[in-house]
């Protein structure tokens, strides 16, 4: 009786992992059909045959007729960006809800996107940026998102690194830097403001081959230092603090190392395309919902699914009052807000 | 696995938690710590375990510092099951065993590692709840599911934080007999905080009581649990029966004052 009960639980237990596997996988297969259908999309039609026929092209020559162009220079940048964005909100996103084990810890609420706003607000009304040249609004934002990590930081040195803290010290440099972004604002040129305005909304619409490298790199040695760590979160999410040091973890270290490595994505893409909002909340619940809390697999499948839901999100934000493009951020709000709230009421049991 | 504690203190914020603690601990022995609320027991525990580091005075591992030793180390040496279940982030019985692994895992968790999860859970008798929700197990199975994590940790000492508060009359029992089987079977060493003093007097075959931080007491049951000893140190007069081989103390009044 022991060893068929051991191998039907062992059984049970393969599956339970199956099925973690399966939503990884569909995620992926998302993404990519969502990218030809969306390549298609736009003032000038094009086949979904022809679209993958432009792209395995272009992958090896340059464009050359108006279609290649079109598709390779002009829906193609975008498309990759919305992709790699989604994925670094959402997998920066999960993992600060992991190591300050709060459902409603994003970056964003350790203040890298007031303090982003404020780089690029400073950058346009004063038009004094760090860095000279086109990227003197994402040179100036990038700086300035790392303040508050770097604040954080020096308190978590003399104070110890509780969630609370971290928090708490987050919310306020929030405020703090709205504050700031606001007096500048006042006393700004109307034009000026509207445009630091819809900085700070969030769009896509900055996106160009050029960018995409840099955004990339940055992703992946993120996602791999994160992954590392999906055990150790693991560990101090189920367990807490105290455990985890019996388990050979500390906790106020490895709270850092992922807050550092959140913040530098989180940054890296939002100086890009302004704070977009919400796929780093709501990614990591949806999939929480789907597949449970284990990191190793959570991280993953919020990493894809953050990039299927911006590609999705921008690809609507394109099309639906076209020729009118709509700024990402509200639709992501619009759309992420109902989703979420009707997965929080359908959902079967506790999940945080 | 030896354990000689020297001359601990620890305090928390200059508030003294532990003063002068000096114990030595042996071999495949039950330890029990009992002691009234804040007298240090999972103070102790937690210095033993290096979750918290005590401000003089030394822990030795076989003769080795527990300083000296890493944070990893000591996982793979010291299994330590907390006080209390506190509400958990929602995970099934596996993930939570699985935990007890992280000491051995570079990142990839091998057959092997799933293997010794399952024998353990096996051990303790609770596969038929390996895929539930640890959340929505009874307090008995939950303290199970917190010993076979520990477990998993393949530890050589035990630390037990107060496992039997909370539960019911058949499931003390039936964890005491379980760590006593451990204990037994693989020859560890399991050091357990616990209020309950019959629990104490029928499992440990010693038993350390302690008074505000201080050891009062280090010896076998018979000798620790007088009437005098408990009520020194609770401030309540009791009696001690002998029943079958067994003891059992019986409250009777409290005294209005210690000393």
């Amino acid at each position: 009786m022991d060893t068929t009960e051991l191998l039907r639980v062992k059984r049970e237990y393969e599956r339970y992992v199956g099925r973690k596997l399966l939503f990884i996988i569909f995620t992926s297969t998302l993404i990519i059909v969502v990218a030809g259908i969306s390549a298609t999309l736009g003032s000038y039609p094009i086949s979904v045959s022809e679209v993958y026929s432009i792209i395995l092209k272009c992958l090896i020559s340059h464009p050359e007729s108006t279609k290649e162009s079109i598709v390779w220079n002009l829906r193609m940048p975008r498309i990759i960006l919305a992709i790699i964005a989604g994925a670094g909100l959402a997998s920066s996103g999960a993992m600060t809800q992991g190591i300050l084990r709060n459902p409603l810890a994003t970056p964003y609420t350790l203040g890298i996107s007031s303090a982003a706003g404020l780089g690029a607000a400073i950058a346009i009304i004063l038009s004094k940026g760090i860095f000279v040249g086109k990227y003197v609004i994402v040179g100036n934002a990038f700086l300035f998102s790392l303040i508050p990590t770097f604040i954080i930081l020096a308190l978590a040195r003399f104070k110890g690194s509780t969630p609370e803290t971290m928090i708490l010290a987050g919310i306020a440099m929030m405020y703090i830097f709205s504050a700031i972004t606001t007096i500048l604002m006042y006393f700004a040129e109307p034009e000026a403001v509207k445009s630091a305005y819809f900085w700070m909304v969030g769009d896509l619409g900055r996106a160009l081959w050029e960018i995409i490298p840099t955004i990339f790199i940055s992703l992946l040695i993120c996602f791999t230092l994160l992954m590392w760590k999906t055990w150790d979160v693991n560990v101090m999410m189920i367990a807490g603090d105290e455990v985890a040091k019996s388990l050979g973890v500390n906790p106020e270290r490895e709270r850092i190392f992922v807050m550092l490595a959140s913040a530098f994505l989180t940054a890296s893409i939002i100086s890009f395309t302004g704070t977009i909002g919400f796929i780093c909340l709501v990614a990591p619940h949806i999939c929480r919902m789907i597949i449970g809390g284990d990191y190793r697999y959570l991280l993953p499948a919020s990493t894809l699914f953050g990039g299927a839901l911006l590609l999705i999100c921008d690809t609507i934000a394109r099309t639906i009052l076209a020729p009118v493009i709509l700024p990402v951020g509200v639709v992501t709000n619009c759309l992420g807000g109902p989703m979420f709230l009707y997965l929080l009421m359908r959902r079967k049991k506790e999940y945080w | 696995m030896k354990i000689r504690i020297k001359g601990l203190e620890f305090s928390y914020n200059s508030i003294p938690a532990l003063k002068d603690v000096t114990i030595d601990i042996y071999e495949s022995e039950i330890v029990a710590i009992v002691g009234p609320n804040g007298s240090g027991k999972s103070t102790l525990l937690k210095c033993i375990d290096k979750i918290l580091k005590p401000q003089k005075g030394a822990i030795l591992i076989n003769g080795k510092s527990v300083k000296d030793f890493s944070q990893i180390e000591i996982a793979k040496a010291i299994g330590y099951v907390p006080q209390g279940i506190k509400q958990f982030f929602p995970a099934t019985v596996f993930e939570v065993v699985l935990m007890g692994r992280r000491p051995y895992l570079s990142w990839r968790c091998s057959r092997k590692d799933l293997e010794k999860v399952f024998a353990v859970l096996k051990l303790l008798n609770i596969e038929n709840i390996v895929m539930r929700d640890f959340n929505e197990l009874s307090g008995g199975q939950q303290q199970k599911v917190l010993i076979a994590r520990a477990l998993a940790q393949e530890p050589e000492v035990l630390l037990l934080d107060e496992p039997t508060a909370n539960l019911d009359i058949k499931h003390q029992l039936e964890v005491m007999e379980m760590i006593r089987t451990i204990v037994k079977e693989k020859g560890i060493t399991a050091i357990v905080a616990i209020h309950d003093l019959n629990l104490a007097s029928r499992y440990a075959d010693r038993i350390v009581m302690m008074r505000s931080g201080k050891v009062f007491a280090v010896e076998d049951p018979n000798n620790v649990l007088t009437p005098t000893n408990i009520e020194k140190v609770y401030g309540v007069k009791v009696r001690v029966i002998k029943l079958d081989r067994m003891m059992y103390v019986v409250p009777l009044d409290p005294l209005d004052s210690l000393d």
